[in-house]
């Protein structure tokens, strides 16, 4: 008990690097806020372009889709980080991460909201076509909300897997917290620093979990 | 039984204005053939019935007014104007023609108030403030004035087709189109529906209805229009229609719905 509270539980080593793991929450929730943009932007526009059912267009995009779920975001990152560079392209770890999870997340976005648009009634679209809405204004205001709400349980479980994918990061030189607590693990030899982040990551993590719940609650109420 | 060209080509007291025009209409889904050339013209203020078995392309008609179908060949004029050139603002043009639904279509996530500013804030441009005051006006139109913030899943659904008249009329259409719409209402929820509809009439709103309400087409309508097959058989006054029916496929339509 004495060992495990002093290589896991020491507040003094966590103390000394308090300041990176700081450094690395910040990374951490900063390579999320934009992964989770880019990608639910993406899937969305993704899922409107796919409503145009243009044959070549679609398949591209059923495609990208599939492979992009199928593969494992980890291996994504490491041949983007390590590989790109051999066909002249040299992106940042942090430009990686992002394009990589955002990709991920816009495909499975994409495959729910298609999923969700298309229970979204014809009547729906009717409605909003006859009184003079644009297809954007249709989408954006009539749609949309409506199909979102149908998948936000799904979408919100997601949401929550991305955010914590950032963690991926840390293979490809990205300071984020688990990258900055496994180097203060290795300098300190100790792992109380872990403990920490995984209390940064709860920090993080936990609001979204509480929030996704409440979310799958009001749907039921509906 | 008058040609609505006629109509209108006649000298004498000023013939109200055609609204809506269908010139050699037709429409075809694949090998269905739906609408083989219609022809019809409705004037301001007229109430223009649809009737005939199903499947005779009725509702296509109506859909084919406002290209929610694009009419395989032929022309619709709305005011005077080919809506299927090339060069037409479709959205505005929507804009003119309201349409009212058998299944409501009211949108769920909003409620009655926000359902009718959505296209006056969007598509006429309206401020939101302007908005509010023609929703409230319209709503308390339809009799629904303790309904304004209900949700349409709150609402009868005689309400919800209110609410939906509402919507439409808020955009201040020249003619509004009606899709069976009180086909989807409880028996006891249809005549606060048509008493709207027949309200409209008064007020002088240029309607064409498709509908299976007989003994309100009788009473109400201007004119009745029975179609089969795609096109149109026999026209003429509800008195004509209902009590002269000159074509056999008229007659037997009628007796087929027993006595009206």
């Amino acid at each position: 008990m004495q060992t495990f509270s002093s290589n896991f539980l020491n507040w003094d080593v966590v103390q000394t690097y308090l300041p990176d793991l700081l450094a690395g929450m910040w990374v951490t929730i900063s390579l999320a806020a934009i992964i989770l943009f880019c990608g639910l932007l993406g899937g969305t526009g993704l899922a409107l372009v796919r409503m145009a059912r243009l044959r070549l267009l679609n398949a591209v995009i059923i495609v990208f889709v599939d492979v992009v779920r199928a593969l494992p975001p980890l291996m994504l990152m490491v041949v983007a980080y390590f590989g790109l560079p051999y066909l002249g392209v040299r992106l940042t770890g942090f430009a990686v991460a992002c394009i990589v999870l955002a990709s991920v997340l816009a495909a499975f976005t994409e495959e729910l909201l298609w999923a969700g648009l298309s229970t979204v009634s014809v009547g729906q679209y009717e409605a909003a076509r006859s009184t003079g809405l644009t297809f954007l204004q249709m989408m954006g205001s009539v749609v949309l909300p409506q199909a979102f709400r149908l998948i936000q349980a799904p979408l919100a479980s997601r949401i929550i897997a991305t955010t914590k994918n950032t963690a991926l990061a840390s293979v490809v030189a990205v300071p984020e917290l688990l990258s900055q607590a496994n180097t203060a693990q290795g300098y300190s030899g100790n792992a109380s620093p872990l403990t920490a982040a995984s209390l940064g990551y709860l920090v993080i993590l936990l609001p979204m979990v509480v929030a996704a719940r409440r979310l799958e609650r009001a749907r039921g109420a509906i | 039984m008058l040609a609505p060209s006629a109509v209108t080509q006649m000298s004498g007291q000023a013939p109200a204005q055609v609204v809506l025009r269908l010139d050699g209409l037709h429409k075809s889904f694949g090998p269905l053939v739906v609408l083989r050339g219609i022809d019809l013209a409705v004037r301001e203020g007229e109430m223009v019935f649809l009737i005939g078995p199903s499947g005779s392309g009725k509702s296509t008609l109506l859909r084919c007014c406002n290209r929610l179908e694009e009419p395989t060949s032929g022309a619709v004029l709305v005011e005077g104007r080919d809506i299927l050139g090339p060069k037409v603002d479709l959205n505005q043009v929507r804009r003119r023609i309201g349409m009212v639904f058998q299944s409501f279509n009211l949108y769920p996530h909003m409620t009655a108030r926000q359902n009718v500013t959505l296209a006056l804030c969007k598509v006429a441009r309206k401020s939101k403030a302007e908005a509010d005051v023609i929703a409230r006006r319209m709503l308390d139109h339809v009799g629904l004035s303790d309904r304004i913030d209900y949700y349409p899943r709150a609402l009868s659904g005689g309400q919800q087709q209110r609410v939906a008249i509402a919507r439409t009329l808020a955009l201040e259409p020249r003619i509004v189109l009606f899709d069976e719409p009180t086909s989807a209402l409880d028996p006891e929820l249809v005549n606060g529906v048509l008493g709207v509809m027949r309200m409209l009439r008064d007020e002088g709103m240029t309607m064409v209805v498709v509908s299976h309400e007989m003994r309100f087409a009788r009473e109400a309508a201007d004119r009745i229009v029975f179609m089969a097959d795609g096109e149109i058989v026999e026209q003429g006054t509800p008195d004509a229609i209902f009590g002269a029916p000159r074509h056999p496929r008229l007659r037997d339509f009628l007796s087929s719905l027993g006595t009206v």
